[in-house]
């Protein structure tokens, strides 16, 4: 069974919000209708999001690292927001595991809003329907698109490649082998909702060089055991005679 | 979580009719084994589940208010399987209908007896849409309820208490208001009436106490930490993702200072319990003016009761909108 999902690397996002905006000027151009802002160029903006970037601060000065944590609907394996839902608008796609909201079902009740720890489904103050990401269901199976394009928008932006898109169910995909073997976890485990979309951690990259590695130890010439052993940086045969 | 005044009314409104409609059946029932004076059937049963049906469509029509297409609630009938929210719609016109033809029943005097019972106990229409009508007052506090208990991310609502006070805040009401309905209409049940609802509303107060001393001692299971992912005793969040608010930051805050919270706790500890303790302790032989009393201070703290119920429910999303820069 196909389990889509998005895997984000913590350590790859610069926080640049390209996947929010992307996704919205995608979303809100769909034929599901237009994600409503209110109150756009006032003192008091709002508006319907189906994306977030987030800015953490993890640890105490000076030993702090920023965290940019992009947040949306995870599609959990076991949906809460599913079974409360008194109309069956919310439902979970069984051919491949997306979450979706059937805007001509939705009464805007926000149940369902309730039942979802994460805080992923907003109303839609311009249409009244419980509105969420929907992985661009409108875009992966769009047969006149290149095949290349047939991803997420925000997974198309994302100039960092911080946003990996495959089937989490296949264990050769790239965002399995990314869960596998970079410590990929889900959010809020504690509630047993087995969210599909993972998120890879923060990584130190080091790399360890020994000394012999900066020096010229293969210097037949500097081997020879004279003493007094000429200093590192005195010319050798190589550097005064040409061969 | 942020309170909704449409269901705080279709909370309350809804609880009252059902209490009342309890209250009106307990009398028929103690009436019929001669434990209390026969009342005026027309006058107190017919009128009374008039009144009933009145709170009944008045807390229906406030519920409207929470939808965003009302016009699609037909809908919500259709998942009655897995949702509570969907067995309340169902269970609510059900018993709006038995309460009207359990009134109408009296109203017109129809009393044929269908059978009888071994004690010689005859039974009549409005006995058995009385039984039907009390497993539906009940089945409906049950899926109200349940409704905000069976969250279980809501840790204030998750709990076997959320019902019982569901059931005992609104019996209290209900019978309160027929205290003071009997008092107008059937005065040998006022004492009957006022005492059972004195009673309720003491084991309310145990309920909504002991519901107070839970969610005062509740452990979030959810942390910022397992929000983010990141396992690191000190973090912060410096920014939400936007400056202007959201349905997150809308729905799930209540918005009020501690004080106000405090303020409002205080407010229904005192009228939905004393306040009406006192009033039917001394309008119990009669007056129909302290009974009144007695429901309108109940019912207000009732309103303020449900408003605190919503207020002090934290959910797990708001780890995520702690700042905004």
């Amino acid at each position: 069974m196909t389990q889509l999902a998005l895997v984000i690397d913590l350590n790859v996002c610069v926080g640049c919000h390209a996947c929010v905006t992307s996704c919205k000027e995608w979303n809100t151009s769909g034929a599901a209708g237009p994600m409503g802002d209110q109150n756009p160029y006032g003192a008091d903006p709002t508006g319907t999001f189906f994306n977030r970037v987030q800015t953490f601060e993890v640890g105490e000065f000076p030993d702090t690292e920023t965290v940019h944590f992009p947040k949306s609907c995870l599609h959990c394996e076991d949906p809460p927001c599913v079974p409360v839902c008194p109309t069956g608008a919310s439902y979970k796609r069984k051919e491949d595991g997306i979450v979706l909201v059937d805007y001509d079902k939705c009464i805007g009740c926000k149940y369902c809003s309730w039942a979802c720890p994460y805080g992923a489904r907003e109303l839609d103050e311009q249409q009244q329907v419980m509105k969420k990401c929907t992985l661009c269901v409108d875009r992966i199976y769009d047969m006149t698109m290149d095949e290349a394009d047939r991803k997420p928008s925000c997974v198309k932006a994302c100039p960092t490649s911080a946003r990996l898109y495959g089937d989490i169910h296949d264990p050769q995909s790239a965002v399995s082998i990314a869960i596998r073997e970079s410590g990929g976890y889900a959010l809020m485990p504690e509630w047993g909702t087995h969210p599909a979309n993972h998120y890879l951690p923060r990584r130190k990259t080091r790399i360890k060089i020994h000394e012999d590695e900066l020096e010229r130890a293969d210097n037949p010439l500097k081997v020879d055991r004279q003493l007094p052993k000429p200093a590192m940086n005195e010319p050798t045969l190589d550097d005064v005679t040409t061969w | 979580m942020h309170p909704a005044f449409s269901v705080i009314f279709l909370t309350t409104l809804i609880g009252a009719a059902q209490g009342l409609f309890l209250a009106l059946f307990t009398a028929q029932s103690y009436a019929a084994f001669k434990l209390l004076p026969q009342p005026d059937a027309h006058a107190f049963y017919g009128q009374g589940s008039l009144l009933a049906l009145v709170l009944l469509v008045a807390g229906l029509v406030a519920s409207f208010f929470h939808l965003g297409h009302p016009e699609r609630a037909w809908r919500t009938a259709t998942k009655w399987r897995t949702s509570w929210l969907s067995r309340e719609v169902i269970v609510l016109p059900a018993f709006m209908g038995v309460v009207f033809l359990y009134g109408l029943a009296h109203w017109l005097n129809w009393h044929p007896v269908l059978m009888t019972l071994p004690g010689g106990l005859p039974v009549d229409p409005s006995a058995i849409l009385g039984v039907a009508g009390t497993v539906l007052a009940f089945a409906l506090f049950v899926c109200t309820a349940m409704i905000y208990a069976c969250i279980k991310f809501l840790a204030e609502w998750h709990s076997p208490l959320t019902v019982i006070n569901y059931i005992l805040l609104g019996g209290a009401s209900g019978f309160t208001l027929a205290a003071a309905f009997a008092a107008a209409t059937a005065p040998e049940l006022v004492g009957f009436l006022a005492g059972w609802a004195a009673i309720i509303t003491l084991l309310g107060l145990l309920g909504r106490a002991a519901s107070l001393y839970r969610n005062a001692r509740l452990k979030p299971k959810s942390t910022l930490q397992t929000a983010i992912g990141i396992k690191h005793p000190k973090i912060v969040q410096k920014t939400q993702g936007f400056m202007g608010g959201s349905f997150n930051t809308r729905e799930f805050f209540h918005g009020q200072p501690v004080a106000v919270l405090r303020g409002v706790k205080w407010f229904f500890l005192l009228a939905v319990f004393p306040v009406p303790l006192l009033l039917l302790f001394s309008g119990m032989h009669g007056g129909i003016g302290l009974l009144a009393a007695a429901f309108a201070v109940q019912y207000a703290g009732l309103l303020a009761e449900r408003w605190y119920f919503f207020a002090q429910a934290n959910h797990p999303q708001n780890l995520y909108y702690q700042s905004i820069a």
